[in-house]
């Protein structure tokens, strides 16, 4: 599992951010178009992608990418 | 492990009930959320419209489904044995809805009736009690009327927009020799709070806070508005259904993709889309009326085959799999087969048209 990839992946949930704000600092709870329907596109994308199931503290406790890509590791 | 196979028992047919009123969520004037555009909510859930009426219940949907039902079936209300009622927004605390229904369809009073109280995986739930007092052939026709409608606090501005209003009477008959009803159950109670109306069971008793307005991420509560933890019931449900689904196949030893149809709780569009695809489904055979009923609760699963599937599963045998999940947390799936069975017109009704 890459960070790089996660980030990638990560990125792609948004319509409207470009891919290049989205780094593993990013504080994603910050993001303009951040919400919790752009949430589930994430909890979709690591059931997919990674076959692990995120639950909202998950998401609720990450602050940045690199924090969520460490859940989604470490439950892996 | 809770599998049943529930044999000597036919689905006979099914009505829906809903309020004739639509509320568009494209273009109500109400913003949803601060944090996102309706249009936005739209695309996430796929709910554009839904069925909502303040002066109409679940009984009240149920009840005029009910007698189309039984006219379409040509089933005199006396010859009914068992009437169970599925939902969580009943007529009363006490007494049960069913044993109202009784009455006013005109059943003996030798009938049997009861209130169950479960929601999304409602409908699942009670065709396994349904079933299970027709199996031995003791009764041999029963009515299962499941769906929910206003709630016991009416704030009409402050409408859940994922919502719409339902009831649907789903006919079961004792059929010796027929296959019947293949069943998975489950349960998390752990996750009891991820859906929840807080107030007005004896738990957490109404007081003058109930009505108290509070705010949360710019959504206004009170002690009887539907709290959801979004992204938990989202996990939990696409990851229970399609596991749901697989475990009934393979407990009977058979290919779940031979199934007709594929009809699931419709809960957002979302979610659905991820079970179909965990599952690999084909489109076609997974109907959805989502986009124009909302997620009706516990009336989603046979809604969508009266909305969906009249003209098009009501003719031969067909075999369905119907998978309910959510409140409980509780979930079920189900395999049975049907021939010819009836698909009642959509019911419709007016404001003025009530059971009591």
């Amino acid at each position: 599992m890459e960070l790089k990839d996660f980030i990638e992946n990560f990125a792609n949930q948004f319509d409207d951010t470009d891919a290049s704000e989205i780094t593993a600092t990013t504080v994603f709870h910050d993001l303009e178009e951040w919400s919790s329907l752009t949430a589930l596109s994430v909890i979709g994308m690591v059931d997919e992608e990674y076959d692990i199931t995120l639950k909202g503290a998950d998401i609720n406790d990450a602050v940045t990418v690199e924090d969520l890509f460490n859940t989604v590791k470490a439950k892996a | 492990m809770a599998f049943f196979h529930f044999k000597n028992v036919k689905v006979a047919g099914i009505a829906a009930g809903v309020p004739r009123h639509i509320k568009n969520n494209l273009t109500c004037e109400r913003r949803i959320s601060p944090h996102y555009e309706n249009a936005d909510f739209v695309a996430t859930t796929g709910v554009i419209e839904r069925r909502s009426d303040i002066e109409l219940t679940t009984s009240d949907l149920c009840f005029k489904a009910a007698k189309q039902l039984l006219a379409d079936l040509a089933w005199k209300p006396e010859e009914v044995d068992a009437i169970v009622m599925v939902s969580q927004t009943l007529d009363f605390i006490f007494p049960a809805t069913a044993c109202i229904m009784q009455d006013k369809l005109g059943c003996t009073k030798e009938c049997y009736a009861e209130d169950i109280q479960l929601g999304c995986s409602g409908w699942v739930y009670g065709m396994s009690n349904v079933a299970a007092l027709l199996q031995n052939g003791d009764i041999k026709k029963a009515l299962l009327c499941v769906g929910d409608a206003r709630g016991q606090y009416i704030r009409p501005d402050k409408e859940d927009p994922l919502f719409g209003s339902a009831g649907t009477v789903t006919a079961l008959e004792y059929e010796e020799g027929s296959e019947g009803i293949k069943a998975h159950y489950g349960t998390d109670g752990g996750g009891y709070e991820a859906i929840i109306k807080p107030n007005g069971g004896a738990r957490y008793p109404i007081t003058e806070d109930s009505f108290k307005e509070i705010e949360i991420d710019g959504k206004t509560y009170t002690g009887f508005t539907t709290r959801m933890k979004g992204m938990d019931v989202f996990s939990f449900g696409i990851s229970t259904a399609p596991k749901s689904v697989k475990r009934l196949a393979d407990k009977f030893s058979f290919n779940y993709l031979d199934s007709d149809y594929f009809i699931f709780h419709q809960a957002n569009k979302k979610m659905n889309d991820m079970i179909v695809k965990k599952l690999k489904l084909p489109l076609e055979k997974v109907p959805n009326c989502m986009p124009h009923f909302g997620n009706t609760s516990s009336a989603s699963i046979p809604l969508t085959i009266v909305a969906e599937l009249k003209g098009k599963a009501d003719n031969g045998e067909k075999q369905f799999m119907c998978c309910g999940f959510g409140v409980g947390l509780s979930w079920g799936t189900i395999s049975f087969k049907t021939r010819d069975f009836v698909i009642s017109n959509l019911v419709e009704l007016d404001s003025d048209e009530h059971m009591l």
